[in-house]
């Protein structure tokens, strides 16, 4: 089998189960310089995904085929090959002020566990992130992960300053996205941000927030339409 | 060049909270880690993390603390467990009050009875506290979002290749390869915490990340500092065949059946890990294979119980675990030893060095540990350490020269590096694995040996050189690996998971820990 990185193509000449067998199996045999990231090859560190014929998988889960062509994930400062500077993500977790903010003792039912239970199986891969076109427009946008990291917390029982939460993520947030779906068709954890991010305007509006693209984006007749907002 | 009152090396649970905990007590405090947090070994953890709730079952700290010793086939001391089991109840108090998405029951009335408790091997109740089977993820993306508010610097992609030391023999910090710049750079502190974890990853057959090549372990060892108990390698029963991915110990904690090809059961599925491992061992010596039955547990509970478990097993092995048995075999899982430390979690041989975690021998898990402990340890101790290290008195920071040389040349053999990494990989787990004898452990201190790898050179520019990290850990692995080999030849009986055929007993004469200075090795 033949797949391709960076203009070149590499043989594999051993059947692999995944794409990370198959990179390990080109720096053990063809090129030791290549530069990939990995971890536990078991889907749950995030740090080996990349882009396979333009689209975000996890190298230790997904399975090769003929003539793919893999690429290193979208927006981040590309270090060597495959692997991406992600120091970024930490400044987005900040910036949406992803944690407790004011912690009230509050005692939680497993229906509460189910509230948050899929948004905090996120691994950090930023598959979503590289998926996001709004990124490539805006690149300030706070994206799917962070957005969904701020709605685990936001709705969290324990959390008594959910207005802080809210306030953190009007600007570049919740209202730039465009509500696409890439971000949810790009997780392999099964986590729906865009649906975490229309959670959150919600939420935002009983706080007082409105769609900015209301004031921007007025069609003529007196009351906005924003194509970009759609519920 | 970086200082810092407290530099923490490693991003998994125990750096992670314990820089927390030294953060919130107003301490100057950084980490260095050599990959991204999210990365850490501690992510992988799945089943649970120890503390005597007693939410579904009676339960008491004593009952854990004898639960403990008895697993640690007395090679663990008491104070230390008790240390640790006590501890256990505030960690979770500690990870609630920042968040932890914990698995629940109904009708509690106070937040610490609310978290759901499973059972897992060797405990004498549903003592493990979880958040589904995604219990060390969801752990450590809490303490990271934690620690990226309270602006502790984390300083990804730094290798730590030595610690320094100033003119008292004080350690003042560490030397690293910066990954991102390809230089060699230190950061002083006055005092030093090393929490990089184990090194199980330098097995070929293993449960664990690729990064838990033991770096803190190796760099105590060279700066003088004590290892111990380095025989007792943990082998979890229950990995897919082939590509050893973990199914945690919770698929048997809920019911689950261990099963031979003829379909027999053949051992409590509830025993200690060292005792499954050898009886699966024997299973496969003797031609049979065995498999992990979870049919009869039903499909409802098996996905609320453990989403992941499914998921690896269809990805993994192709098969619904809902509807077939799968076929499983033992992998190196964990590493009871490691850098010594005393009561104070402090270094023995250095001074103003700690060491937490997986990475150390906190003489706690003896010669096998309890699953859930490893993540208490973790909690426990990191917060607990972290009060220590703030009561210390700090070392002098002296800078000095810094005279160190990457193994690199040009025109090396860069496929090398790879061919040596996998061939000591494989004689650790085939001479010194689940059962070892005299004849194979001398066999295996031989073959290290000739393998040579602290010579071993490469052929590249050193920014963003994955293969230079490769090397640097092949070496902290191959001076890992002899310290395992030497420690199981010193051993001369059977106890916990440390099983020799040719001394099949456990004698008093080895109730003690097996030691190990930079001496006695290479």
């Amino acid at each position: 089998m033949k797949i391709n990185i960076a203009d070149k193509s590499y043989k594999i000449e051993k059947a692999v189960a995944t794409l990370l067998e198959a990179l390990i199996y080109i720096k053990e045999n063809i090129e030791p310089n290549l530069g990939f990231d990995y971890g536990c090859k078991s889907g749950v560190c995030g740090a080996c995904s990349v882009r396979v014929n333009g689209k975000e998988k996890l190298a230790c889960s997904y399975k090769p085929k003929e003539e793919d062509t893999i690429e290193p994930l979208k927006y981040y400062p590309q270090k060597r090959d495959l692997i991406v500077d992600k120091s970024s993500q930490k400044e987005l977790i900040k910036r949406v002020k992803a944690h407790i903010i004011n912690y009230k003792e509050e005692t939680l039912s497993p229906q509460d566990e189910l509230k948050t239970q899929i948004q905090s199986d996120c691994i950090l891969c930023s598959s979503c992130y590289s998926a996001c076109p709004v990124i490539e427009i805006n690149p300030q946008f706070a994206g799917p992960f962070a957005l969904t990291k701020s709605y685990k917390y936001t709705i969290d029982n324990r959390e008594a300053n959910q207005k802080e939460h809210i306030d953190a993520i009007q600007n570049s947030g919740v209202w730039d996205c465009t509500l696409c779906n890439e971000c949810t068709l790009a997780c392999p954890q099964g986590i729906d941000p865009k649906s975490d991010i229309v959670s959150l305007r919600n939420i935002s509006a009983k706080h007082g927030y409105t769609d900015p693209n209301f004031n921007t984006m007025n069609f003529g007749g007196g009351f906005g339409f924003d194509p970009n907002g759609g519920f | 060049m970086h200082k810092t009152d407290i530099l923490i090396v490693g991003s998994g649970i125990a750096g992670l909270i314990s820089a927390i905990k030294a953060k919130l007590s107003g301490a100057n405090v950084a980490i260095a880690a050599k990959g991204i947090a999210t990365k850490s070994n501690s992510v992988m953890a799945q089943g649970g993390i120890n503390a005597a709730l007693g939410n579904i079952d009676a339960d008491s700290i004593e009952l854990h603390i004898k639960d403990t010793l008895k697993s640690a086939h007395n090679l663990a001391d008491e104070k230390m467990v008790s240390k640790l089991c006590r501890g256990g109840i505030e960690a979770i108090e500690f990870l609630e009050k920042l968040g932890v998405p914990f698995s629940r029951i109904e009708g509690a009335d106070t937040p610490l009875k609310s978290i759901a408790q499973r059972a897992l091997g060797g405990a004498s109740a549903k003592r493990a506290c979880y958040a589904q089977d995604y219990t060390g993820l969801k752990i450590v993306h809490t303490l990271l979002d934690s620690a990226i508010n309270l602006n502790i610097p984390i300083f990804e992609g730094l290798f730590l290749l030595k610690l320094l030391k100033n003119s008292q023999n004080e350690v003042c910090g560490g030397l690293f390869f910066n990954f991102d710049s390809g230089e060699i750079e230190p950061i002083y502190a006055g005092k030093t915490v090393i929490a990089t974890g184990g090194f199980g990853a330098i097995y070929s057959k293993n449960t664990n990340s690729a990064t838990s090549t033991g770096d803190g372990v190796a760099a105590i060892v060279r700066a003088g500092g004590e290892l111990s108990n380095m025989e007792f390698v943990q082998f979890h029963p229950t990995t897919l065949k082939g590509s050893n991915i973990l199914i945690s110990e919770s698929a048997r904690g809920e019911g689950g059946y261990l099963i031979n090809g003829k379909g027999k059961r053949f051992i409590d599925e509830l025993s200690t890990r060292d005792i499954i491992s050898k009886a699966i061992f024997e299973q496969l010596q003797s031609g049979e294979r065995v498999f992990l039955d979870l049919r009869h547990i039903g499909k409802e509970k098996l996905e609320r119980l453990m989403p992941q478990e499914l998921k690896l097993i269809k990805q993994y092995a192709a098969t619904d675990a809902c509807k077939e048995s799968v076929e499983i075999e033992p992998a190196v899982h964990y590493t009871m030893g490691g850098a010594s430390v005393n009561e104070n979690f402090e270094v023995k041989g250095l001074k103003g060095c700690w060491c937490i975690g997986e990475a150390a021998n906190a003489n706690v898990h003896g010669a096998n540990r309890l699953g859930g402990n490893s993540l208490l340890e973790a909690a426990s101790f990191g917060l607990l350490a972290a009060d220590e290290v703030l009561n210390a008195a700090p070392s002098k920071i002296e800078e000095q020269k810094i005279n160190y040389s990457l193994p690199i040349e040009k025109g090396s053999d860069n496929f090398k590096i790879y061919k040596a990494k996998n061939r000591l990989g494989k004689l650790l787990f085939d001479k010194a694995g689940i059962v070892r004898d005299e004849k194979n452990l001398l066999q295996a201190l031989k073959e290290i040996k000739e393998l040579n790898i602290q010579n071993l050179k490469i052929d590249d520019a050193p920014k963003h050189s994955t293969l230079l990290i490769e090397l640097l850990e092949l070496q902290n692995a191959s001076l890992l690996a002899d310290a395992i080999v030497k420690s199981a030849l010193w051993r001369k009986e059977t106890r916990g998971a440390h099983i020799r055929s040719d001394y099949p007993q456990e004698s008093r004469e080895f109730e003690r820990d097996s030691k190990i200075e930079i001496y006695d090795i290479i």
